[in-house]
């Protein structure tokens, strides 16, 4: 297991992964739950057990909304969201490895659509 | 009247332009003018919460900034660039190292380290002008009209940096709706996510969220749903399968202040 991954990712985040009790408040809150292969509550736990390569390749990092609903129900404050986050930044600042790129856009659009979905497309799924 | 900096955001200029116009119409007809920075960039839509992201959040900072040096409160009134801009002020003073490299990076006049008040619209209305107030100026009522206030995710959490209402039993948008006159219809999927920009790339989640909102309000009797998010409009209205009338809440209050023509009788 990469080390450094780890504690970039648990400095990144600013989560201390421990304080979880694992009461899975914040999978049962998620709306992408369905969608996910790994939940919030696994994104915790994988990370302090060092488990970070399957999350880094998991789709599960693109199905999170950002809605903050597991930062805000948690009971202890763990703020899960914030370990999706850092995950997800470690896999799309590999070289090449950005999850949306500007040839896809017009598949993705129609007229009505708000600028705003794409300008926080492109912050949540490429650097 | 009263000068508040004010923040449109990228949408509000294309897409979203309701929701701009009839803000500033409404806010001016309230004794309050709206007036943007002279140089403003986009919030980029989403905040990003990790701790080694720094250049993602310097346009939030620059807008902060802008509003300290005019010595203004300010407004803002998309969802969106609300949850950025108030979750960076929060972070900026409380967070050293963040705060110690954004300031290294814009060698500003001064160091911003989140002096800047930020009110959302709704906000404004609740907090400077009071809804007892707003009540007192509307010419058109919304008399027995069964409105559901749609706050989505990005108005109320993180609540800790957002500090705006309850994020679980909020009464804003409610009290904001009583107001204007019609009634409100407190429904479950109040505060849950409608997909947000899942819609670019899973139209089948985007789908089953927005539907879960709309079928919501509509099984509690709603005639509309408001919003103060662009994304969530364009959500509820293209991908939920509803028939239900989606508006901005600036539309409502612009109509009821007699300021907009419509058919709200």
């Amino acid at each position: 297991m990469d080390k450094n991954l780890k504690e970039q990712i648990l400095r990144a985040s600013g989560v201390n992964v421990l304080k979880c009790m694992r009461c899975g408040k914040c999978s049962g809150t998620c709306p992408s739950y369905d969608e996910m292969e790994y939940h919030p509550h696994q994104f915790v736990y994988m990370v302090e057990k060092g488990d970070i390569e399957k999350l880094m390749n998991s789709a599960s990092l693109y199905k999170c909304l950002t809605c903050f609903a597991c930062v805000e129900r948690c009971p202890r404050n763990v703020e899960p969201a914030k370990v999706v986050e850092a995950v997800r930044l470690a896999a799309i600042r590999q070289q090449g490895n950005n999850h949306l790129t500007p040839a896809m856009i017009p598949d993705m659009i129609d007229e009505d659509i708000p600028q705003q979905a794409l300008v926080t497309a492109f912050r949540k799924y490429t650097k | 009247m009263e000068t508040f900096t004010y923040y449109p955001g990228c949408t509000l200029r294309t897409k979203a332009k309701d929701l701009d116009t009839y803000a500033r119409s409404s806010a001016e007809a309230l004794g309050i003018a709206l007036e943007e920075p002279s140089d403003w960039q986009c919030c980029g839509g989403a905040y990003t919460t990790a701790k080694d992201e720094i250049a993602t959040k310097l346009s939030a900072v620059r807008t902060l900034n802008a509003a300290k040096e005019l010595d203004r409160p300010l407004i803002t009134v998309c969802s969106a660039c609300h949850n950025v801009i108030k979750q960076t002020n929060y972070d900026i003073s409380r967070d050293e190292e963040m705060a110690s490299k954004v300031n290294n990076y814009l060698k500003l006049a001064e160091p911003y380290n989140g002096e800047t008040k930020v009110y959302h619209y709704l906000e404004m209305l609740r907090d400077v002008i009071g809804f007892d107030n707003l009540a007192s100026k509307v010419t058109n009522p919304f008399k027995g009209k069964k409105i559901a206030a749609y706050y989505g995710c990005l108005l109320l959490r993180p609540s800790k940096a957002l500090a705006m209402d309850d994020p679980e039993n909020p009464t804003i948008m409610e009290d904001f709706i009583k107001a204007i006159g019609g009634t409100p219809v407190i429904y479950a999927q109040r505060n849950e996510c409608c997909g947000g920009y899942i819609t670019m790339e899973d139209k089948a989640q985007a789908a089953k969220r927005s539907g879960a909102v709309m079928d919501s309000a509509k099984d509690h009797g709603a005639d509309m749903i408001i919003t103060a998010c662009p994304l969530c409009l364009y959500n509820l209205k293209k991908n939920s399968g509803s028939d239900l009338p989606v508006y901005y809440f600036t539309e409502l209050l612009a109509e009821a202040l007699g300021l907009k023509e419509d058919n709200n009788g």
